[in-house]
């Protein structure tokens, strides 16, 4: 939590002193953008200019997924409807590839442009995605700038050598983050090996929870509970993975930096990286 | 009692079957030996808290669901009573997803448990009710249906508006149930109520056996049909409320196992009781060993199993009471 309201603090004094200096929108610019999606609503929140966006969606105020609420609630909010988002006569619409089909196709029908950004598979995808929301919004300095924070952070964390120990992602259900996904590659660069691709189960797969018991990893990765309680995330709990988690490091994962494609995936790599180092300090007793 | 060896030997040795089947390869000697032996290792870890308690919870589960049956099928007179059909347990999966989803199994450990009894008893009330005291197979099945699609509705109906995302997808376990990663607490958390439930129905046993010839009869020869059905009521809400619980509405076994091991206990629903019970432990194995074996690493749910057999017998017992009355 504190790490994210550092980054926050650390970049919008920047955003701000852009917006100052850059130029008004010019013509090429969309002047009133919406975005229906969370991952695109981080994104634009972070890159657009002063009044360019006019709502994003309501996952951007929930704290469980969300790492921008406060800046969420500054923007008049959508639910990913279509009649609502023609009703505020936008000029770009900023959409996932996985939103709704229906929805993007009425409003292409209706004559508003709209892009889509497909979901970030790797730190690589997210550089990827920061330009190419740079380039919609008419905004490349502000993204140039973004990105190459981006890059100097990811690279002091990476500078961190040392023994790689063995990690499981283990999600509600049982299902395992692979290589190819972006919680992977968010273990991968902070120094784990990922235990569950070596023993055969990659992202998509469930990997039985007798299988974790017999890997034997250093380190269970557990996504956080939503509230209300359920079935799938009681595997969380069991007590193998319990035991996993008594007297090892354990992690959790915070959905709103792990969840979407964006700068703060770097949050999620220092976090773990704090936990290798541990894992190394006790070992190394 | 020439039955009762064959059936236990049935039900140790799935047991020991189930306990030897699972995606982790553990050779047989080295799984039993971890089993007893202490430690912290992974096989221990294996075999005490993943297999242990699933292969427990199929024999007790298995046991609830034939014993219920035969009860119900007994003071019925009824073979198509079984409470999976009749709406008992899911109106005890209700009760449990009330539970879970309004923070009562958090707060309480045997909250989850009591709500699924509270649910089984309301279910088990109305569908008595609805079928009247000398209901006959339709009304019963009518009744049964109403109660079951009730249940289900306000099931569905919760776990969509659950603020859990993973909520609503778990409509198919509590219709259909499933085993897969119980532990040791859900062995705990089911077996107080289950004891209980057991008590009452295999006191049911002399009974039923006298409700053969008829209530007046059974009367006649000092049995108290009130309190046979209070125990009745109780023990099956017991026993289905603790089981759905933990594991979800699994059906048919109440109907197949009486269905199949009737003829071999002769006209003796007393005896049945216990029959039923070790042969519905059996068949609930069988069918717990089954999709682990079909389908390795997906969760395939034990109702899909049970209703496969049980659907095509239901349609058979349907057709020939249609001839019987005729």
């Amino acid at each position: 939590m504190t790490l994210v309201a550092i980054l926050v603090l650390a970049m919008a004094p920047m955003a701000a002193a852009e917006q100052t200096e850059s130029p008004p929108p010019s013509d090429a610019a969309p002047g009133r953008v919406v975005s229906m999606n969370l991952c695109t609503d981080l994104l634009a929140m972070l890159l657009a200019g002063e009044g360019q966006l006019w709502s994003v969606s309501q996952m951007s105020l929930d704290p469980m997924v969300s790492p921008l609420v406060e800046e969420a609630r500054g923007h008049e909010i959508n639910h990913g409807r279509a009649e609502e988002i023609f009703l505020m006569r936008p000029d770009l619409v900023l959409a996932n590839t996985l939103s709704p089909r229906s929805t993007v196709a009425m409003l292409e029908r209706l004559g508003i442009r709209v892009e889509q950004f497909a979901p970030a598979s790797t730190l690589e995808d997210v550089r990827d995605r920061i330009m190419q929301m740079g380039r919609v919004l008419g905004r490349e300095e502000a993204a140039q700038a973004l990105l190459a924070r981006f890059d100097a952070r990811l690279e002091a964390l990476e500078a961190d050598e040392g023994p790689r120990p063995r990690a499981v992602i283990y999600h509600a259900n049982g299902y395992v983050s692979g290589r190819g996904s972006l919680s992977g590659d968010i273990l991968d660069r902070a120094g784990f090996e990922n235990a569950a691709h070596a023993a055969g189960y990659d992202s998509g797969q469930v990997m039985p929870l007798e299988v974790l018991a017999l890997t034997d990893p250093d380190l269970v990765v557990t996504a956080r509970t939503y509230p209300g309680g359920s079935r799938s995330e009681e595997v969380l709990s069991h007590p193998v993975v319990r035991a996993f988690r008594a007297g090892r490091a354990g992690a959790v994962i915070e959905d709103q930096s792990w969840v979407c494609g964006t700068p703060f995936v770097l949050d999620a790599v220092e976090d773990l990286a704090e936990v290798r180092r541990r894992i190394a300090v006790r070992e190394g007793e | 009692m020439r039955l009762a060896l064959p059936l236990l030997v049935a039900v140790a040795v799935l047991f020991l079957v189930s306990l030897l089947t699972g995606p982790a390869e553990i050779g047989l000697g080295r799984s039993l030996a971890a089993l007893f032996a202490g430690g912290e290792d992974p096989v221990a870890l294996v075999m005490r808290d993943i297999r242990l308690p699933r292969a427990l919870l199929a024999v007790m589960i298995g046991a609830s669901l034939g014993l219920s049956g035969a009860a119900m099928q007994g003071y019925l007179r009824n073979p198509l009573a079984e409470p999976g059909l009749i709406g008992v347990s899911g109106s005890a999966a209700l009760g449990a997803v009330l539970a879970i989803q309004t923070g009562l199994a958090a707060t309480f450990a045997l909250g989850l448990p009591l709500a699924a009894l509270a649910g089984a008893l309301g279910g088990v009330l109305l569908v008595m009710a609805l079928a009247g005291p000398r209901g006959t197979s339709l009304t019963l099945i009518l009744g049964g249906i109403a109660v079951s699609s009730l249940a289900g509705a306000l099931t569905a109906l919760v776990l969509n508006l659950s603020p859990n995302p993973f909520a609503a997808s778990e409509i198919v376990f509590w219709m259909m149930g499933s085993l897969a990663d119980r532990s040791m607490t859900h062995v705990w958390l089911a077996l107080p109520l289950m004891v209980v439930g057991w008590a009452l129905l295999a006191g049911l046993g002399r009974g039923l056996d006298a409700l053969i010839l008829g209530e007046d009869a059974a009367q006649a020869m000092g049995i108290d049909m009130a309190r046979l059905r209070l125990m009745l009521v109780v023990g099956t809400a017991c026993v289905v409320g603790a089981g759905t619980a933990v594991a979800g509405a699994i059906g048919f076994v109440g109907l197949v196992v009486p269905h199949m091991l009737r003829p071999l206990v002769g006209a003796h629903p007393g005896r049945l009781l216990w029959a039923s019970a070790l042969g519905g432990a059996a068949m609930v194995l069988l069918a717990d060993i089954a999709v682990r074996v079909i389908l390795p690493d997906r969760d395939l749910k034990l109702g899909v199993l049970t209703a496969l057999v049980g659907a095509p017998l239901f349609l058979h017992l349907i057709l020939r009471l249609r001839r019987e009355r005729i």
